[in-house]
């Protein structure tokens, strides 16, 4: 086997150009998937996190109805022991009670329409980082009675730390709800949308604010692997009581952010597919040429008394090191470039931009190692290699000796 | 001891819509350690009758026994194996592989015999030297002579010991001086170690050499004259 290792090996360099530029197309092929590949995931990645810092969480347990028609009828009592039962399922990390609504703020000469988010000052910690977000003032601790308000709106509504801030809404079964808060800190959320509209404040108040005590409007479920989203799903949905609660995973909430990843999954892949479909061409020429120019040196061979079989496995594995070769050179060449965008991602401007930032995520594009699609862009090119060395190993395996001889 | 006998031997062409008779009728028989040369004009069928007692090449009719072993009944793998072990050939164009030394080439058939290194080893380097190539083991074909490419392959022919050596035109690419030379050699590995030799030639040097010399014409014996 060894010998025909070396036999294998020198002959993919008999011709040294063509063998480099087969390697060439197979490097280039690789660096550029696995490039684009871990920008892709990276950036999926970076999307996934900005959901749950932007908020929606990983899933939501809602009453049934609710995300359709997002009114204070559609809540639920905060149960403990429900929530004790989702806590306990596996790859629940937290579950956290929210009572979200709308209403109008004023400070006098302005307003504006907002959300009002109640939140469990303690649980949040964990999943949205409230207390990371400050800019200015404190977040809650257990005796607030204030309210903690977005960067963006704290500037449209000229409100300053210790301001008061009214707020107007229809409470729960269609009372009307009214308060004065003082305003305890300023958040920045990084999703500019929220961050034009958005009022924390301790669930308690709120619930007291909306008349709706003890109600919640959403509990968000934290995750600790959120590949399993699925079975997680499944489980949850099994702990609820029949056909009173929703679940949804942050795909249904963010139905258009998943239209785009996927899409522009569709997008990567055909773009893999023309690169893939252009080498394997190439790779098929190189075999083709390498074999029929030496079709005499095949037949002196199994004259010589090689079994056409083990003439195969040769080229075969001359095939395969020149695939590997390829293959190793595109990783090894991809893995600095990747290595720097993951320390240095690629941050849009203008338009791009926008569109990130409407979504809530910051317009960067992080870069992220993937392994196994490392192993499997090399499961690729080998296919692509074993494919394309089918024809010659076909017309080997048929070989007529004296044909070969002569030609 | 008969190491090839020829029976009625026939070989017609039909590959392209003109048929080509060939050989139309050969009986001949090959005694171990004879050097004997097929002479005759440019298609008369020399390399045809080569090709089928090495067996490259199916006869239309008739039979080839070699050793024993009517090579028509063997399968193509079968007869793959058979000549690695009992037929040695030597090529106009020497035929060695371009990639592997000449001390690798000669090991190459070993190797396919699945032979131990020491023996490979050994035997690669007493052929080499016997065809006055000891200095150049690790040469690769292109940076020998073709005289030496075809001494090469005279030691790759005997690496396996085979029965017999065939060898087609062996010299016509060889000037005079290392035509003398490989006959030379060839003539004393025939005296010395009994290796039989057949020549498909129509090269006079070789005809004087051989001690038995088959003229065909037309894919017919014409004569058969042992000296
Ligand atoms: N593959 C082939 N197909 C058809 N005719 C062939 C083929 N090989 C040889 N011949 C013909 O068979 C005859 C004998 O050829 P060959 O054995 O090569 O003669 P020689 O070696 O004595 O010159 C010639 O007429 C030649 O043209
Ligand atoms: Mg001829």
């Amino acid at each position: 086997m060894k010998d025909y290792l070396k036999l294998a090996w020198r002959n993919i360099w008999r011709n040294k150009r063509r063998t480099l530029i087969t390697i060439a197309s197979v490097f280039f092929a690789m660096f550029l998937s696995l490039i684009m590949r871990s920008m892709q995931v990276g950036s999926y990645g970076h999307m996934a996190d900005g959901i749950v810092e932007a908020f929606t969480g990983f899933m939501q347990v809602h009453k049934d109805g609710f995300w359709d028609d997002r009114t204070l009828d559609n809540t639920f009592a905060y149960q403990t022991d429900m929530v004790r039962d989702i806590e306990s399922a596996d790859n629940v990390k937290a579950v956290i009670p929210r009572l979200e609504s709308f209403a109008l703020a004023s400070t006098g000469e302005l307003t504006k329409g907002i959300l009002v988010v109640g939140i469990d000052p303690v649980k949040e910690l964990d999943l949205t980082h409230p207390d990371r977000k400050i800019k200015e003032g404190r977040y809650f601790d257990q005796y607030s009675d204030g309210v903690l308000v977005s960067g963006r709106l704290a500037e449209f509504l000229n409100l300053k730390l210790n301001d008061t801030l009214t707020l107007l809404s229809t409470g729960y079964h269609g009372a009307s709800a009214a308060g004065i808060y003082p305003v305890t800190g300023i958040v920045e959320m990084p999703n500019p949308q929220l961050d034009r509209r958005l009022v924390f404040m301790p669930l308690p108040i709120a619930q007291d604010f909306y008349g709706a005590e003890n109600m919640l409007t959403s509990l968000v479920i934290n995750v600790h692997d959120s590949d399993d989203l699925k079975n997680t799903k499944k489980v949850i949905e099994y702990l609820l009581e029949n056909g009173i609660y929703e679940i949804m995973d942050w795909k249904e909430m963010n139905p258009e952010l998943v239209q785009q990843i996927q899409s522009d999954q569709a997008g990567g892949y055909i773009m893999l597919g023309v690169l893939y479909m252009i080498v394997g061409f190439g790779v098929l020429g190189t075999l083709i040429m390498m074999t029929t120019e030496r079709r005499r040196e095949f037949g002196v061979m199994v004259a010589l008394g090689m079994q056409k079989k083990k003439l195969g496995l040769i080229l075969m594995i001359e095939m395969l090191m020149m695939g590997l070769v390829g293959a190793a050179s595109g990783i090894i060449g991809s893995l600095p470039v990747i290595g720097y965008l993951v320390r240095n991602p690629i941050r849009f401007t203008g338009e791009y931009a926008e569109i990130f930032e409407s979504y809530g995520f910051e317009p960067i594009m992080p870069a992220r190692f993937e392994g196994f699609y490392f192993a499997g862009q090399t499961a690729i090119v080998m296919i692509i290699f074993m494919l394309a060395i089918i024809p010659p190993i076909y017309s080997v395996l048929r070989l007529k000796e004296i044909k070969a001889l002569r030609s | 001891m008969k190491v090839i006998e020829i029976e009625n031997l026939e070989k017609i062409y039909n590959e392209s819509e003109i048929k080509v008779h060939a050989i139309r009728g050969i009986d001949l028989s090959f005694e171990q350690g004879e050097f004997a040369a097929i002479v005759g004009p440019s298609g008369s069928g020399k390399t045809t009758l080569l090709n089928l007692l090495g067996g490259l090449d199916n006869p239309s009719t008739g039979k080839i026994t070699i050793g024993g072993v009517d090579i028509s009944s063997l399968k193509s793998s079968e007869l793959i194996n058979f000549r690695l072990s009992n037929i040695g050939f030597v090529f106009q164009a020497y035929n060695l592989i371009p990639v592997l030394t000449a001390k690798e080439n000669v090991e190459f058939v070993m190797h396919l015999q699945g032979k131990p290194k020491t023996e490979r080893d050994a035997r690669t380097k007493e052929l080499l030297e016997s065809v006055g190539l000891g200095d150049r083991l690790n040469s690769r074909p292109s940076k020998l002579s073709g005289g030496q490419q075809q001494r090469v392959a005279v030691a790759r022919a005997l690496a396996s010991k085979p029965k017999f050596v065939l060898a087609d035109e062996p010299t016509a690419n060889l000037d005079t001086e290392a035509t003398e030379n490989l006959l030379d050699i060839m003539e004393r590995l025939n005296r010395e170690e009994n290796i039989t030799f057949i020549f498909a030639t129509h090269d006079a040097r070789v005809m004087k050499k051989a001690r038995r010399v088959i003229t065909i014409e037309d894919g017919r014996v014409l004569s058969d004259i042992t000296k």
